[in-house]
């Protein structure tokens, strides 16, 4: 980076190219080498700095500056009051607020007070199609440092004394379960990297590989390295396209550099990495399915033991790890396993990455360290709840998780409290709902997702997901009793007993964890008929109030059903045995007549 | 299912696909993305020379196509349409866009607009929820989709 004066860095991650930020670029080039600065500012495509809700941002460094651009004109502005008259575009900069808390700000790299970078050390901070800066920011000095001064088992040990857990939800020691490998006798062995991440709003797993893929790569080697592979894979989902791309870019650099191929740095090591997709299956992200997925055949999980690290891909025995697992990978060998065990509580070190999402002020990506509060999450980094509403729920686990309520605002977040709680840490998502959300409704959300996940091999999971989803499904229609409250309950037990795998042991804890937090919603919902929250539509009514209604006509025009009817200039009425509860008519209402019972 | 009469060039661009990946049952997967981001879709007859090019059974083919839900036996639109139904995407209410789509389009999720124009999926999460609710038509991203866009996006197609 040092001939230029300046550099420009502009998210690439793939919420602000879905915003055009590559046009962004071209925009900002066509105006640098107007004003003849292209020899004097940089522009470099990084990935994701954190704000995903106000893209497409750029950073200018060494400035420190962070500014949304999103047309020609804003480029143009940036350019000329940045760089021209040395002042700066404040229409165009994100606000403090904003900034503050959330994962890229160098700021915090200095005063490292809520967030902590390990697993997003280089996100937006490198251009990830560029190995040199990889390397000019440490790269491959793990890799180096383990096949110069290491034997295989001194390597595992670090990782063990580092008190690693699996990042991909079950949070199994990394380092017991590389020493597992090590251990067993086979000619040939596999490091497979979990990249299906099929927690639906989750995107941890993706910014790590679009914004640092080498950081993958130099892991997944140390770990052959310490199990005896010379074989990786990573599994990852076809719906990430820029993952990919940038990933095939990673290991043909790589290689290019010795870093990846027969006899790395010359220390007699072989090793190299080839790509298989997933095509749209969640439960492929569970580790038999991911393997029998891989070997070209239905994602169908398969009873445990034995465990892939003894008999896994094709039989061989294969460690199989998650992406931000392996991104921290590197930073422990260089800075030691007690540095990393000073992080966090005591049974979980370091720091997890959460994507942030939902009703909340600022939507991104954050790297914490494991004893933080769901309160300091919320509210100082995620900058509360959006327009002000009231918060009443967070959803950490995804579809195996359960949803969390005001009284765990203080609770340390860490594996065995998250569980303790009835929710688990999960991949890292973290969904925020307000007043307006219904958690009946919610649980039936992630019932209809496990009911068209279930891959159909077990009976518990395949019919008992599909009778809970139904029940959900009477309660929300306003027809429930509170026998079908009972009936949920034991139904959830036995599915959680008796299902093959993950999936099914962990499918039921959405509605457990409402039944838990949330009795009173259940109950109003079967015996008063009632959704405090508006969203079941089955039980609310629109009604029109004839004192505010001056017959203008409008909802009856838009009603897409014809279930309005009156005379012009006189007071109209909705016919309830019509009426499908879209709200048209409540949109386009000005004068505030209808309401919604 | 859809009938259809393979061409020679087409058997011929489905069998050197499964050659670039030396015929081999295991990278059954691989030859399906290809073979599905060559042709949009899968049908029974496609599947079948893929079978017997790998040396698998028609009926392994078939389980494989229809566990995932990435590939389709029937032909999408011109334009296709994907609702985000992920976590992010359903709080912010994607459900009364997918409403909305539905409606206007007079199709359902899974169906084709009758003049092969338009069809209707859902995904979980394109990873931008940021810019949750969260709409793709082909490859182009529209965020914060609200109800009274939905018009407005069709418009832009048609
Ligand atoms: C239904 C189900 C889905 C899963 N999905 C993922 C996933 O998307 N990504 C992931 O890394 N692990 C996932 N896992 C966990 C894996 O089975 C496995 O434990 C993990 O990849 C091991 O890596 P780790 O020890 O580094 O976490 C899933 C497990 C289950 C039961
Ligand atoms: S949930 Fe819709 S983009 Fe992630």
């Amino acid at each position: 980076m040092a001939k230029f004066k300046k550099h420009i860095l502009v998210c690439g991650g793939s919420t602000c190219h879905s915003l055009q930020s590559h046009i962004a670029i071209s925009n900002l080039k066509a105006i640098l080498v107007e004003k003849n600065l292209e020899q004097e500012i940089q522009i470099i495509e990084t990935a994701c700095f954190g704000f995903c809700s106000s893209g497409p941002v750029i950073l200018i460094l060494p400035d420190n500056t962070y500014y949304k651009c999103t047309s020609p004109a804003d480029a143009r502005m940036i350019v000329e009051e940045h760089f021209i008259s040395g002042k700066k575009a404040y229409d165009l900069m994100l606000a403090e607020s904003q900034i503050d808390g959330l994962a890229s700000n160098p700021k915090l790299l200095a005063s490292p007070k809520k967030q902590i970078r390990i697993a997003l050390r280089n996100c937006g901070n490198i251009d990830p199609e560029n190995i040199n800066d990889y390397i000019l920011n440490g790269g491959y000095l793990a890799l180096g440092k383990v096949l110069k001064e290491r034997d295989p088992q001194q390597t595992i040990d670090i990782i063990k004394k580092s008190g690693l857990r699996g990042r991909g939800g079950g949070g199994f020691p990394t380092g017991l379960k590389w020493e597992i490998t090590s251990k067993s006798q086979a000619d040939q062995k596999y490091v497979v990297c979990n990249a299906d991440e099929g927690d639906p709003g989750a995107f941890m797993d993706r910014s790590i590989l679009e914004g640092d893929p080498h950081s993958v790569i130099e892991a997944m080697a140390i770990c052959g390295y310490s199990i005896g592979a010379s074989k990786g894979l990573v599994y990852i989902r076809a719906e990430y396209p820029l993952a990919i791309t940038r990933l095939k870019i990673a290991i043909a650099q790589a290689r290019e550099y010795g870093l990846l191929g027969d006899n790395i740095l010359d220390k007699g090591f072989d090793f190299d990495i080839e790509l298989r997709y997933g095509a749209g299956a969640f439960v492929c992200g569970e580790e038999t399915a991911l393997i029998h997925s891989m070997e070209g055949m239905r994602g169908e999980p398969t009873f445990k033991p034995p465990f892939p690290s003894v008999s896994g891909y094709l039989g061989k025995p294969t460690n199989v790890n998650n992406v931000e697992t392996f991104a921290s990978i590197p930073v422990i060998i260089n800075k030691g396993a007690e540095w990393f065990a000073s992080i966090g509580t005591e049974k979980s070190k370091g720091t997890k990455v959460f994507a942030l999402a939902g009703k909340i002020n600022n939507v991104g990506l954050i790297e914490v360290p494991m004893g933080i509060t769901l309160r300091e999450i919320i509210f100082e980094i995620g900058g509360g709840i959006q327009n002000g509403k009231k918060f009443k729920a967070v959803q950490t686990g995804g579809p195996s998780g359960g949803c969390l309520t005001e009284a765990h605002l203080d609770t340390p977040i860490d594996y065995d409290n998250l569980i303790a709680a009835g929710s688990m840490m999960g991949s890292g998502g973290m969904i925020v709902m307000d007043e307006d959300d219904c958690m009946v409704s919610v649980a039936k959300f992630y019932l209809d997702f496990t009911v068209e996940e279930s891959c159909g091999k077990c009976t518990p999971c395949r019919i008992g997901n599909k009778r809970l989803y139904e029940i959900l499904e009477t309660i929300t229609q306003g027809k429930g009793t509170m026998q079908d409250i009972d009936k949920l309950k034991n139904l959830s037990y036995v599915i959680k007993d008796a299902s093959l795998c993950g999936l099914g042991q962990t499918s039921p804890n959405p509605v457990l964890s409402t039944l838990e937090n949330f009795w009173e919603e259940y109950i109003e919902h079967v015996t008063v008929k009632k959704c405090r929250s508006s969203q079941c539509k089955a039980m609310m009514q629109y009604i029109i109030d004839a004192e505010q209604c001056v017959g203008c006509t409008a909802c009856a025009r838009n009603c897409p059903v014809n279930a309005i009817t009156g005379e012009r200039k006189l007071a109209h009425l909705i016919n309830q045995d019509i009426c499908i509860k879209c709200g048209a008519c409540v949109e386009k209402c000005k004068f505030n007549a209808i309401n919604v019972k | 299912m859809v009938n259809i009469k393979l061409s020679d060039d087409k058997i011929i661009r489905i069998k050197d696909i499964c050659k670039s990946f030396n015929n081999e049952g295991g990278e059954l997967i691989n030859v399906l993305h290809k073979t599905q981001s060559t042709f949009g879709y899968l049908p029974a007859e496609v599947q079948e020379i893929i079978a017997r090019e790998l040396n698998v059974s028609l009926a392994h083919v078939y389980g494989v196509v229809t566990f995932y839900s990435f590939f389709t036996m029937i032909p999408k639109g011109e334009f296709p349409i994907s609702i985000c139904m992920g976590t992010a995407c359903y709080v912010r209410g994607g459900e009364k866009v997918l409403d909305e789509f539905k409606r206007e389009l007079k199709i359902t999720v899974g169906q084709t607009s009758d003049d092969g124009r338009f069809s209707l999926s859902c995904l979980r999460c394109v990873g931008a929820c940021g810019l949750a609710p969260v709409v793709m038509v082909g490859e182009k991203v529209y965020g914060r989709v609200a109800p009274d866009m939905v018009k407005d996006i069709i418009n832009e197609y048609k």
